[in-house]
């Protein structure tokens, strides 16, 4: 080979290796595979499925599929390691983080944003003006004899009362029971039970009598189909908007909700990315979706905690969170 | 009073206005059914037919309605269709073949021809089912194409087989006669005789289970297709949506953008249905001239 | 004459092992054979596959709940705190649908079906057999659609009090999903009655609303309960348009108004984001389509029994 050839062969090896270390620099540039792969609470769906969608394009080529099993179905399968990503509408339970000592599986708790849950009902009732708690205690409880509006107060029409609400795997059902019924999963049976919350405010929006509660994204999706339920939580009613959830005014029912990691999922570069973005993009997606951003503190925590991988959950006293939490300041104990 | 005849006469009239108000009533019957068949079809076609543009067609699930479209759902109902087809027709031909050709038509082939009918009447739920605790767990195929394919094929394989039986009872003795008289063995015979001259009913009948394998929806809930998923499958293992699945999931939804977009979604699959079905009816009518 | 000179009879099954050139195509046919012999097995090994799952998981759930709750309770709750396991309310919701259902698709499939068999000039079978078999055709999920927006609206017009998730539409929507079947086999089955029988009727002077009801219909009356039969397997085992159209609420009411389940859309919803395994949720799941799966089985039987034992042959 005479030299001028050989010149021209190595400028344009040179010129090869220039570009694509080049590229490789500009992170974003780099084009990602692989699968997330995310399930978990119907709340937080609506999050998620923002989230994967934008998500596609940044990278189109990591597939993300979200799936809808419920909270405590998503965990289940998160626990058995066949998930990265569990959406969460409550904390994790006692149970599961046995579970996940048993099986080797680690989990790190990320805070999403704010919920005020939402007790609706049809558009034609008009004499429900509020509910304490003390009277959504009275419709819930397990064995409860309410069958009619007029045996919750006094003046209310004799109308049949139809409860809906999420199913036993919901986050949502859990958290509605511990704050309501004093027992996470104490409820009376017979009310049409849906994981799907689409499906609860179908029926709600079609029947006068019914009651039902999910997170305050279904409500905001449906208002032309609903009317909001005021909730007295001791200090006089309040109906759930931004400003009374994020003040906490909104009490008992305003909750964070969450996502939980796998750490070692995180050692894909592909879920790493999405995780980042999923924090990053939180703020603004759950706005949209119709829940509460929370303060910048707590998202700037949480990516710490991703970037350290800090597990453990700041729920170990088992109490469900209520809205006067500040996860921020809470401790995390380092597992 | 009237004499015998005219009161026979007028027995006769009697009788015959009946028939004739039966036979009107089975009529209107009939066209009610058609009417609603026609309601059906025309309302999806105007609840939906506004969504549907080139747009539709390639956009991925999402929730905004302007944006949403049924391409990997479109994606993941062809690939199952292929993957069906390849696993379903050879064990179902093959299957048919050897009751009607080889088998010596004893006790054993009774037993096989009820199990099938049988196994044609279960509920597609049922397979669902069986599909989750064997492919999904069992084997560990998770929510994939495969578990999803294998699930459909053990449902239509008992249509492939009752079809292909009936096609291939059609042909002539003559012809197996012919190719025994030349010395050919049952197998030759079936292989290269009977089958072939089969084919076109085997073909339309084989056409018409897949058909009914893509409406499916129950059997793809119970392995797990009911998630969100935006991108296309590349292989086998991957996870999947379908047209159906995309169809019941807009359906769920209270708004009445998504009611119109699963409208949308029902007449491309009903596009995909009549197309089969249209090629299935060609073919019969064009090889039937053929034997004739 | 030569006898040497004569030809031997060709003898297919003539034992012709000594020939080199055909042991080895014997080998590879019987190999093939074997294989064909194989797939055919296939289909065994599927039901036997389908009763051992589901009699495997059925045992489970039966180790823990006893077979005369399961049986015989009035109360399906089987997933909160304290769990009742009857399956007599989803049970209750899927004869109801099919009761619906067949009451609104025999009369009117069967109508057709004489239509059709009796009436109908060959012009207007040509339109009707292809628009039933379109109708056949037509995936499930789109009645219920179907039943969602067209039906369910529709009947609360009339019906102001009725909720959106009700037995009605259920059964409305399921009926006209069975009507094509019914219609084609029965027609199938009136068909096969011979011409000779109502030529004889009208001879005598009978008009064409006797002679269907007196004459074709007794003969064919077989072929029209084994279709019917099937038809009521086929709504049974329906699961897309009541799971979106009929609700999910466990309910032992006698109204078609209300919300109810069936043991199908129990099957979907629990599973709605597949259920993970093992577990009383994911038994129950077993013994629910175990129960169905019996049920369809002894009707499919039953329909072809009666078209063996009682099908009149002509000639």
């Amino acid at each position: 080979m005479n030299t001028g050839k050989f010149i021209r062969c190595l400028t344009a090896t040179l010129l090869i290796f220039a570009v694509s270390a080049f590229s490789s620099l500009s992170a974003s540039a780099e084009r990602l595979r692989g699968t997330v792969s995310i399930d978990g609470s119907s709340t937080v769906f609506p999050i998620s499925e923002a989230v994967a969608e934008e998500f596609l394009t940044v990278q189109p080529r990591v597939r993300v599929t979200v799936g809808v099993s419920g909270t405590g179905g998503g965990f289940k399968k998160f626990l058995a390691g066949e998930t990265d990503i569990n959406d969460a509408s409550r904390p994790i339970k006692m149970k599961e983080v046995n579970t996940s000592n048993k099986n080797g599986v680690g989990f790190i708790e990320l805070p999403i944003a704010y919920d005020g849950l939402s007790v609706v009902v049809n558009r034609k009732n008009d004499w429900v003006d509020h509910l304490t708690v003390e009277e959504l205690n009275k419709i819930w409880q397990p064995g409860s004899l309410v069958k009619r509006w007029s045996d919750v107060r006094e003046g209310w029409p004799a109308k049949e009362i139809r409860l809906y609400g999420p199913g036993t795997d919901s986050g949502t059902f859990d958290y509605f029971t511990e704050t309501v019924n004093g027992k996470a999963g104490a409820s009376r049976p017979d009310y049409t039970a849906n994981e799907d919350d689409n499906a609860l405010v179908q029926g709600i929006s079609g029947d006068e009598g019914s009651l039902g509660y999910f997170g305050y994204a279904y409500y905001a999706a449906n208002k032309d189909k609903l009317r909001v339920v005021a909730v007295d939580g001791g200090k006089g009613p309040v109906v759930p908007t931004e400003v009374t959830i994020n003040s906490g005014a909104y009490a008992p029912l305003s909750r964070p909700v969450f996502i939980y990691v796998r750490p070692d999922a995180l050692d894909r570069k592909e879920v790493r990315a999405f995780v980042n973005f999923y924090i990053e993009s939180a703020p603004m997606l759950a706005t949209e979706v119709g829940y509460i951003p929370l303060p910048d503190s707590v998202y700037k925590r949480a990516m710490l905690r991703v970037e350290t991988r800090e597990m453990g959950t700041a729920y170990h006293d088992g109490a469900m969170p209520q809205s006067a939490d500040l996860l921020a300041d809470k401790e995390y104990p380092h597992e | 009073m009237k004499s015998s005849l005219a009161r026979a006469n007028d027995n006769i009239q009697k009788r015959h206005r009946k028939a004739g108000l039966f036979r009107l009533l089975c009529a209107s019957v009939t066209w009610l059914g058609a009417a609603l068949l026609a309601t059906l079809l025309i309302q999806v076609t105007l609840d939906g037919i506004k969504w549907l543009d080139l747009q539709f067609l390639t956009s991925f699930p999402s929730r905004f309605p302007y944006k949403a479209g049924v391409k990997s759902a479109l994606v993941g109902t062809l690939w199952l269709i292929t993957m069906i087809a390849f696993i379903s027709i050879p064990i179902g031909v093959a299957t048919a073949l050897y009751l009607e050709e080889l088998s010596s038509k004893g006790k054993v082939g009774k037993i096989i021809e009820v199990n099938i009918a049988n196994l044609a009447g279960v509920p597609s739920i049922v397979y669902g089912i069986i599909g989750l605790a064997i492919f999904v767990r069992g084997l560990g195929f998770e929510r994939s194409l495969l578990s999803g394919a294998l699930t459909m094929s053990l449902l239509i394989l008992p249509v492939i087989i009752i079809a292909s039986r009936e096609a291939i009872k059609t042909v002539p003795m003559s012809i197996r006669h012919a190719a025994y008289a030349l010395g050919a063995t049952k197998l030759q015979t079936a292989w290269a005789h009977v089958l072939p001259a089969s084919f076109p009913g085997i073909l339309t009948g084989v056409i018409l289970a897949l058909s009914r394998a893509i409406g499916e929806t129950a059997p793809l809930i119970m392995i797990g297709a009911l998630t969100y998923v935006a991108f296309l499958p590349e292989g086998p293992m991957d996870a999947f949506t379908a047209l159906p699945i995309q169809i019941f999931n807009w359906v769920s939804r209270p708004q009445q953008e998504f009611h119109e977009l699963a409208a949308g979604g029902i007449i491309v699959l009903l596009a995909v249905l009549l197309t089969m079905n249209a090629t299935a009816i060609f073919i019969r009518q064009k090889t039937e001239k053929k034997l004739q | 004459m030569n006898e040497q000179a004569m030809p031997k009879p060709l003898d297919v099954n003539q034992d012709r092992s000594g020939d080199i050139t055909r042991t080895r195509a014997r080998w590879g046919e019987f190999l093939i054979e074997s294989s064909l012999g194989l797939c055919a097995t296939i289909s065994i090994i599927t039901t036997s596959v389908i009763i051992f799952i589901l009699a495997r998981e059925s045992l489970g759930f039966f180790a823990t709940v006893s077979p005369i709750e399961f049986f015989f309770g009035t109360s399906w709750v089987p997933l909160f705190e304290p769990s009742a396991y009857g399956v007599l309310p989803l049970l209750w919701g899927t004869m109801l649908i099919t009761f619906g259902a067949a009451l609104f698709a025999v009369p009117t499939g069967l109508a057709s079906a004489i239509y059709m068999s009796e009436y109908a000039s060959p012009q207007m079978r040509a339109v009707i057999k292809p628009v039933l078999e379109v109708l056949a055709g037509i995936p499930t999920v789109v009645y219920g659609y179907f039943a969602l927006t067209f039906v369910t609206p529709l009947l609360r017009m009339l019906m102001p009090d009725l909720q959106v998730f009700n037995a009605l539409s259920g059964a409305i929507v399921v009926g006209v999903m069975i009507l094509p079947t019914i219609a084609t086999l029965s027609d199938n089955a009136l068909r096969a009655v011979p011409d000779s029988l109502r030529q004889g009727a009208y001879a005598l002077g009978a008009t064409s609303y006797e002679v269907t009801t007196r004459v074709v219909l007794p003969a064919g009356l077989s072929g029209v309960m084994a279709s019917v039969l099937l038809a009521i397997s086929r709504a049974i085992g329906e699961t897309m348009a009541v799971t979106l159209a009929a609700g999910a609420t466990p309910n032992l009411s006698f109204t078609f108004l209300e919300s109810i389940q069936t043991m199908t859309a129990y099957i979907v919803q629990v599973s709605m984001g597949d259920t993970p395994a093992g577990g009383i949720a994911y038994q129950t799941l077993f013994a629910v389509a175990a129960l169905l799966f019996v049920i369809t089985l002894i009707l499919n039987i039953v329909s072809q029994w009666i078209l063996s034992k009682f099908r009149e042959v002509y000639e």
